[in-house]
């Protein structure tokens, strides 16, 4: 890795460090790219390979060999000769390529002759009742902790949701010398019967060894609640107890960690902020940029892979990225198509197979619809303090969308952006009306994308932009 | 609650959280170092003054805004925690001037 010497302009701007980003930049600065690696991180590896290169080796001995993939990713990264920047805050993008983001506190400006948005997903908004108290986090942050601090729940903990991470980190936790009072499975049972017709692909991958050894270690030790339809988390400043209920009836249990997830849904603030169109993807319940399978948007110099290009996983992140970077050699006129086809046809074929392999996790996943619109006094939106029947009352009163919903009530002007009850309002819209979350849209998202001060802005300095914004012709 | 599952050493980075000192590693976040001091909470909210503590750890969620160095507002997940570091939990919105 060099030394974050940016360049006047560079041919390949990739933000985020995660398995796509790593791999688009490698792959890119291997053909000649000048290419920016910008990351918000400190270290690179994204979430997935979060810590990679500063983990002690008693921690990755917990974290397993998918973990240890993202040294080879790294190591490619720091050999190719791509500039990486940790500590860069992309907070907006000009509509001609400049990037403005904060480096320790500084802001700068990137131009860029294409940008690749690798910006990953985050956990799937989880409203029940109490999800706001301390002592409830995602299960994405209990493994962050994991990878980067060491650190491993104690006390009484609870798991409780849907999807694979799930479980992975119920195993993780195991072999940190955790334990774990209960595992909360809220998968719908009828979802196996519509996941089947997917179940041979899956078989076929190696995602189906993996998963099925990690079920069985993780039930041989823990206790594991199926079927559950209602949750709710018992405090008042602090979790106390987490509240189930099964076909059985309703139980609470004594809790000082509540630790929820139902599935990963792609970041949308970056490619917004580009001009991507974004879509609905039913199989997926997300919205996600428009993409060919380059990653290529509806702008022209921006394209998207990994996560944020709609949910895939680590392995499917990198042959993205790769794809992506390769495509982007041909636009630049580094390579023609015929190159940039034939370096690119082995991941294709593997991107197809491990996308396929993983639809049965999707539809075997999908979150039971209470979990995802929820009702009563329940925190919409965490930052406002909104509660659905708030929201509710404003939807049977015939406000329009999302976007006017923010002006009756805030939900979504908080610090956070809607990130945390986006989808959550999407979809309350939706089953009100009876339609697809595809016609109700998603928050019109604004930039800055990230924390700036207005001191920061001020200091940005002047582009040709910017002159044209206040210049009379 | 969490603890540490290595014995790595601290390497003694010790920063102050409402005038507790606490220890950390090198390589946390002021969110994770608050964990392992057993803090949970760290900011009451705007409107209705409730208890909060991080969410996601990821920089996502914004809920764990804590004060640094005089700064509020600051992403407890997204800081690198430094030697002498003062953080203050924040209650309820950002004062002005900080």
């Amino acid at each position: 890795m060099t030394e974050p010497y940016l360049p006047e302009i560079c041919d390949f701007a990739v933000i985020g460090a995660g398995p796509a980003g790593m791999a688009a930049a490698a792959t890119a600065a291997s053909l000649g790219l000048s290419t920016v690696v910008l990351d918000e991180q400190p270290a690179p590896g994204g979430q997935i390979y979060r810590g990679i290169t500063e983990a002690a080796a008693a921690t990755r001995t917990v974290l397993g060999a998918d973990y240890e993939r993202g040294r080879e990713l790294v190591d490619a990264l720091a050999a190719s000769g791509a500039t990486y920047c940790p500590g860069s805050t992309v907070f907006d993008v000009s509509p001609a390529g400049e990037i403005a983001f904060l480096l320790d506190g500084q802001p700068r400006l990137l131009p860029a002759r294409r940008i690749l948005a690798a910006t990953g997903g985050q956990e799937r908004p989880f409203p029940i009742e109490g999800w706001t108290l301390p002592g409830v986090m995602t299960a994405g942050a209990a493994q962050i902790l994991l990878k980067q601090a060491d650190l491993v729940p104690s006390g009484k903990i609870v798991l409780a949701g849907t999807g694979p991470l799930l479980w992975l980190l119920a195993a993780q936790i195991l072999g940190a010398g955790g334990t774990i009072a209960l595992i909360l499975d809220t998968t719908p049972k009828r979802n196996w019967l519509a996941a089947l017709r997917h179940l041979p692909r899956f078989l076929a991958s190696p995602y189906a060894v993996k998963g099925l050894s990690l079920l069985a270690r993780v039930r041989r030790s823990v206790k594991v609640i199926f079927g559950v339809s209602h949750l709710r988390a018992v405090g008042e400043e602090q979790l106390r107890a987490v509240a189930y209920r099964t076909s059985g009836g309703e139980t609470t249990i004594q809790a000082d960690t509540l630790l929820l997830h139902q599935g990963v849904v792609p970041s949308l603030h970056l490619p917004d902020t580009l001009g991507c169109r974004i879509v609905w993807n039913e199989e997926q319940r997300a919205f996600q940029p428009e993409a060919d399978c380059w990653g290529a948007t509806c702008v022209d110099h921006v394209a998207v892979a990994g996560d944020g290009a709609g949910i895939g996983g680590a392995q499917a992140a990198a042959l993205r990225g790769r794809l992506a970077a390769w495509d982007a050699a041909h636009r630049l006129g580094r390579i023609n198509r015929p190159q940039r086809d034939r370096l690119a046809a082995r991941d294709l074929a593997a991107l197809e197979r491990d996308l396929a392999a993983r639809r049965f996790l999707d539809v075997l996943y999908e979150p039971l619809s209470r979990f995802r619109v929820p009702t009563g006094d329940t925190i919409v939106c965490r930052c406002e303090e909104v509660p659905a029947d708030r929201i509710e009352a404003l939807i049977a009163q015939g406000v329009l969308g999302p976007n006017q919903l923010k002006f009756f009530v805030r939900c979504g002007m908080g610090p956070c952006q809607g990130r945390l009850c986006g989808l959550t309002v999407t979809e309350m819209f939706a089953a009100a009306r009876g339609i697809s979350p595809a016609e109700i849209g998603y928050y019109r998202l604004r930039t800055p994308i990230k924390p700036v001060t207005v001191a920061e802005m001020a200091s940005l300095p002047f582009g040709e932009q910017a002159d044209k914004a206040v210049v009379r012709l | 609650m969490f603890r540490r599952f290595t014995n790595r050493p601290e390497q003694g980075v010790t920063i102050t959280v409402d005038g507790r000192e606490i220890s950390a590693k090198a390589t946390d976040s002021v969110a994770a170092a608050m964990f392992a001091a057993g803090i949970t909470t760290c900011r009451t909210t705007v409107v209705d003054a409730r208890a909060r503590g991080p969410y996601c750890m990821m920089g996502v969620c914004f809920d764990c805004l804590v004060i640094v160095d005089g700064i509020g507002s600051r992403q407890g997940c997204m800081t690198r925690v430094r030697d002498g570091m003062v953080v203050e939990s924040q209650k309820g919105r950002r004062e002005i001037g900080r």
